[in-house]
């Protein structure tokens, strides 16, 4: 049997350590305060860098994810993990996607800056974190009551290839369309001049922890959401393990540089409307379970040859968009005219597609 | 000989069915194929804290039988 060292209770521990200590060093160079990693706002960022959203503030093409592919994508191709694969209910996936980034554009975070925030001392997020569990947890009685998206198949190396290629587009454009001092737009691309967009650590020190990070991933199958979901449905604490390195080191990391605020009021990049911080966590709690993976997992499982994991990625992407076109999306000042709204219909429709799906009486 | 066919499914669906086989019967030999190397290491981590010994056959083409005894 292959030995995966970083598949080990120690090695799971010690990718989310490091990712933690990444995470505060990517806001020590420049990232916005409790969101060195964070992927619903970096798809976000992307989405509005492309100009699929006009929100002025929240426009950069986030390295990090970049890397994150591209660093599952090596990783796997270096162990022999690459798998292209697809066709398990695609468009459901992508349904899905939209559904997780609104929800998480509710609360402003996705799983990954829950637990960054946490380690701020944000305490709204508590409420957010407590979300993302109880939406995980109805996820794990659909899987008790049979629900399945159905089997994937083996699907052309080209459709698995086609995410990471994509990919490789952003970055191409990124390198060539670099930001202008001072100018919101490069070619094609749309920068942020003040704002979450506005804040990032320099080019190369992003891609290169994204890289890190998606390789780590890749091996270790880190996954914020799967933590939750094995614990509730099989008392398995290993994955569980990758989220309290991470929140440990990222605890312990902005400790140590004065980076650890505790309190409500005064976050940074949040608000304390924490009913809404909850339930937004739910509905996008609930998504990622269906789908199988928090928003980092899909980015690494697509790099990996999974094209229904580069769907959510996508849905995730237009969701994002979505979430500002249409005022769904919060801000520091607080909820969008219609949060509640998107945070209500998402969370329904997770319902009914995860009752569509069970398949045994 | 029980064979649990959890190809094309991803976690938690190939754990989840290692569990109704075990819980059906704890005790006669049975096999799992898996296709994936997170289902192949999940799988293999939920049988032997469930007393399993596991032994991984390549099949190829990405594929692993997992025989499961006692």
């Amino acid at each position: 049997m292959k030995h995966n060292i970083f598949a080990t209770s120690v090695g799971i521990l010690l990718v989310g350590a490091v990712i933690g200590v990444l995470a505060i060093m990517l806001q020590k160079m420049g990232n916005p305060a409790n969101m060195g990693i964070c992927v619903a706002c970096f798809e976000r960022d992307i989405a509005g860098g492309l100009g699929l959203h006009r929100a002025a503030v929240v426009q950069y093409l986030r390295p990090e994810i970049m890397g994150f592919v591209l660093g599952s994508l090596i990783a796997a191709l270096a162990f022999r993990e690459f798998r292209p694969r697809g066709g398990s209910s695609p468009l459901t996936r992508f349904v899905l996607g939209m559904v997780a980034a609104m929800g998480a554009l509710v609360f402003l975070g996705c799983p990954w800056r829950a637990i960054l925030r946490l380690a701020g001392g944000d305490l709204n997020a508590l409420f957010g974190f407590a979300g993302l569990a109880v939406g995980v947890f109805l996820g794990t009685l659909f899987f008790r009551k049979g629900y399945s998206l159905g089997r994937s198949s083996q699907q052309s190396s080209v459709t698995g290839a086609l995410f990471p290629l994509l990919i490789l587009g952003l970055l191409a454009l990124a390198l060539c369309f670099p930001q202008a001092e001072g100018q919101p737009q490069s070619g094609p691309l749309f920068y942020s001049l003040k704002g979450p967009g506005s804040m990032h650590a320099p080019f190369v020190v992003s891609i290169g922890c994204g890289l890190l990070i998606g390789m780590l991933a890749q091996r270790s199958r880190f996954c914020t959401m799967g933590a939750l979901r094995d614990l509730f449905l099989f008392k398995q604490f290993h994955l569980f393990l990758g989220i309290l390195g991470l929140f440990v080191a990222a605890f312990v990391a902005n400790a140590l540089t004065g980076g650890l605020h505790v309190g409500f009021e005064g976050q940074p990049v949040a608000h304390t409307d924490n009913l809404w911080n909850f339930l937004g966590m739910v509905t996008a709690g609930l998504a990622f379970a269906l789908a199988g993976g928090c928003p980092g997992r899909q980015l690494f499982m697509a790099g990996e040859g999974d094209s229904d994991a580069a769907l959510f990625a996508l849905g995730m992407l237009v969701g994002a968009a979505m979430a500002h076109n249409f005022g769904t999306a919060s801000s520091g000042a607080g909820l969008g005219p219609y949060g509640m709204h998107a945070t209500l219909i998402g969370l329904v429709l997770c319902l009914i597609i995860g009752f569509a799906h069970i398949k045994r009486a | 000989m029980r064979e649990i066919d959890t190809r094309g499914l991803s976690c938690p669906q190939p754990v989840l069915m290692f569990h109704e086989a075990n819980k059906a019967d704890s005790a006669s030999p049975m096999d799992v194929l898996v296709d994936n190397e997170a289902s192949r290491e999940n799988v293999s981590r939920a049988a032997k804290k469930s007393g399993w010994t596991v032994t991984v056959k390549d099949e190829g083409n990405g594929i692993s039988r997992l025989e499961l005894r006692k």
